[in-house]
């Protein structure tokens, strides 16, 4: 018999939907191989198998009845990440403040999903409240990574991205607020998109900072991560930032893109995000994607984007300004954990005791900066000067699309690093994002997809593609014309 | 100037942007009840990270709009009518400590207010 965790999502629902296979049986396999490895990956935090199975047999019920399917991908199993409200499962955010906590309300995305038939296996791990680039800030121990188990699967949505390697899950949902969804995708072969800033509604993602964080779908296969990103997409009025325009079918330029022919497009390598002190295996990779780009009739042009170089220190002063805003909410009095009420100390010392105990170290660094980066006196200074830079950052891009229609760079500076390497290094740790982080300043989307394999340690390389706001298809007719081109990982 | 992957790990540097005195006044001002070991951590990493971010000031941008966000929307309304929220069964649901349909908190005033 097939082992059906090794099927692509859209094969899946194909068989599915054809009565072949019951979605019972999918996400029972699912589930099954989750029992067996992820106690060696960490890569979920709470998996909830009996209501993925309930989920599940109302879609096979469905189809029995003689129901069209709910959506494309109805019946085929999902892990999402725990920064997503769910009702009928925890929603920790990987930390320690809001252990145990069940939201009262379901996130837009997990009702999407819902409505889609999609059985949600379970939730899984990340940096704590989104802030990492290695999972190893999550309050529960760091996910491993499917390809080395002594390195990190990146972050922060390393748990999604690991599942989808060690085919624990066909399909995951991640959040990208400097990286956090291709990253993880570029360390562990697999694909993540993060969209348009505005496209996927944010009502119920807990937020890292609110002008940066997106939802966005992650897969194993191009395809397979646009029918996710169709089933996500769309205006919602819950979410002020949500956007009401019409997008492209992500689907339909995936499929588009699949018989590899990229004539007429125009790709810019940027020249600011490819450097000499790049892990060699990861240089050499990326030229290789760019020469079969090439070889698929795209025409490659280098562009410069002389800001980018300012992104890191923009991003790393916005970002912790967001977050300590953000995480006020966090203060023990109407949800969460709270420490220190012995009738001894005030609700302020409550407070401040309750936030100590139950935030780790990375948030606290964040929350600190960006306390300080607002403060009075340096605000202009940090935070204002900051968003002119982000304003730059945009109108470089907006230069370099005026030239072409999408942007290439490799995703990550390196592959996956060893567990433990960077975790006392902050700086040396934010380095991961500098390749992702310009896209989210700008409001922008990208795609990371595989381009094989670094020769000098076999881990996977990440390809990013951008491309400019409500462009989104174009990284999908891009990704499934190179993934198409490139054959497989190993 | 923290622009590229390698100058920016090897960044050296002495004067510190500021001092664990400066860190324990802002873990007052975020409501973070450190240890003085984890004072004793962070100070050396703020100062770090401080030095690092601080590089935005040498960008050229005095006649820059600001972003704050990248989204065009501004002042987004809707009707004004009643639709269904949070029961208060619900709203309470993850609360601490909760009584009579409220909230209840620590002690907010001190003993003279």
């Amino acid at each position: 018999m097939t082992d059906l965790t090794a099927l692509d999502a859209s094969e899946l629902a194909g068989r599915i939907h054809a009565r072949e296979v019951s979605a019972v049986e999918v996400t029972q396999a699912h589930l099954d191989r989750i029992d067996q490895v992820d106690g060696e990956y960490h890569a979920f935090l709470h998996v909830s198998g009996a209501n993925a199975l309930v989920a599940a047999k109302e879609v096979d019920d469905a189809l029995s009845a003689g129901e069209s399917p709910a959506s494309a991908l109805a019946g085929v199993p999902l892990a999402l990440k725990d920064v997503f409200t769910t009702t009928d499962m925890p929603t920790t955010c990987a930390s320690k403040m809001l252990e145990g906590w069940i939201s009262p309300y379901d996130a837009a995305v997990t009702s999407k999903l819902r409505s889609a038939g999609i059985p949600l296996l379970g939730k899984t791990n990340m940096d704590e409240f989104a802030m990492g680039s290695s999972t190893e800030n999550s309050a529960y121990g760091p996910t491993k990574n499917p390809w080395d188990t002594t390195r990190i699967p990146g972050g922060s949505g390393g748990g999604s991205a690991a599942a989808l390697a060690s085919r624990q899950a066909p399909l995951a949902i991640g959040t990208d607020t400097g990286g956090s969804i291709r990253q993880p995708a570029a360390l562990t072969g697999t694909v993540g998109t993060k969209p348009t800033y505005g496209t996927v509604s944010r009502y119920g993602l807990i937020a890292c900072a609110s002008s940066l964080d997106q939802g966005g779908p992650c897969g194993r296969t191009v395809l397979d991560t646009a029918l996710l990103h169709d089933v996500i997409a769309g205006h919602d009025p819950r979410d002020s930032t949500s956007v009401d325009v019409e997008v492209a079918s992500m689907v339909a330029a995936a499929r588009a893109g699949a018989n590899g022919d990229l004539t007429g497009v125009r790709v810019g390598i940027v020249k600011e995000l490819h450097s000499d002190s790049y892990q060699p295996g990861v240089i050499s990779s990326f030229d290789a994607a760019v020469a079969t780009l090439t070889s698929l009739g795209a025409e490659v042009v280098e562009v410069s984007c002389p800001n980018f170089v300012h992104a890191l220190a923009a991003y790393y002063l916005i970002l912790p300004s967001e977050v300590s805003s953000n995480l006020a909410r966090f203060d023990g009095m109407r949800y969460g954990a709270r420490a220190g009420d012995d009738g001894t100390h005030s609700a302020d010392q409550v407070m401040a005791i309750t936030r100590a105990k139950g935030f780790g170290a990375e948030v606290k660094r964040r929350i600190m900066i960006g306390t300080y980066a607002l403060s009075a006196g340096y605000y202009d200074e940090y935070y204002g000067q900051a968003l002119k830079v982000r304003t730059l950052i945009a109108r470089d891009f907006d230069r370099a699309y005026e030239q072409v229609d999408v942007l290439v760079s490799p995703t990550t500076p390196t592959t996956a690093f060893p567990l433990g390497d960077k975790v006392d290094d902050p700086i040396a740790m934010y380095l991961n994002d500098l390749c992702t982080l310009p896209t989210n300043l700008a409001g922008h989307c990208a795609m990371s997809v595989p381009s094989g394999l670094a020769s000098e340690d076999a881990l996977p390389v990440g390809l990013q593609i951008m491309a400019p706001a409500f462009a989104d298809d174009r990284l999908y007719r891009v990704g499934a014309a190179y993934e198409s081109a490139r054959g497989p990982l190993r | 100037m923290c622009g590229s992957f390698d100058t920016c790990v090897k960044g050296v540097y002495a004067v510190p942007d500021i001092s664990r005195d400066e860190v324990a006044h802002l873990a007052r001002l975020s409501r973070l009840a450190l240890s003085e070991a984890e004072l004793d951590e962070f100070a050396g990493q703020l100062d770090s990270i401080l030095h690092h971010v601080k590089a935005v000031a040498e960008v050229a941008a005095d006649e820059v709009p600001p972003t704050a966000n990248p989204g065009a929307i501004a002042n987004v309304t809707r009707p004004d009518v009643i639709v269904p929220g949070l029961t208060p069964l619900q709203a309470l649901s993850g609360a601490p400590n909760a009584e009579d349909d409220r909230f209840a908190v620590p002690q907010i005033l001190g003993e003279s207010e």
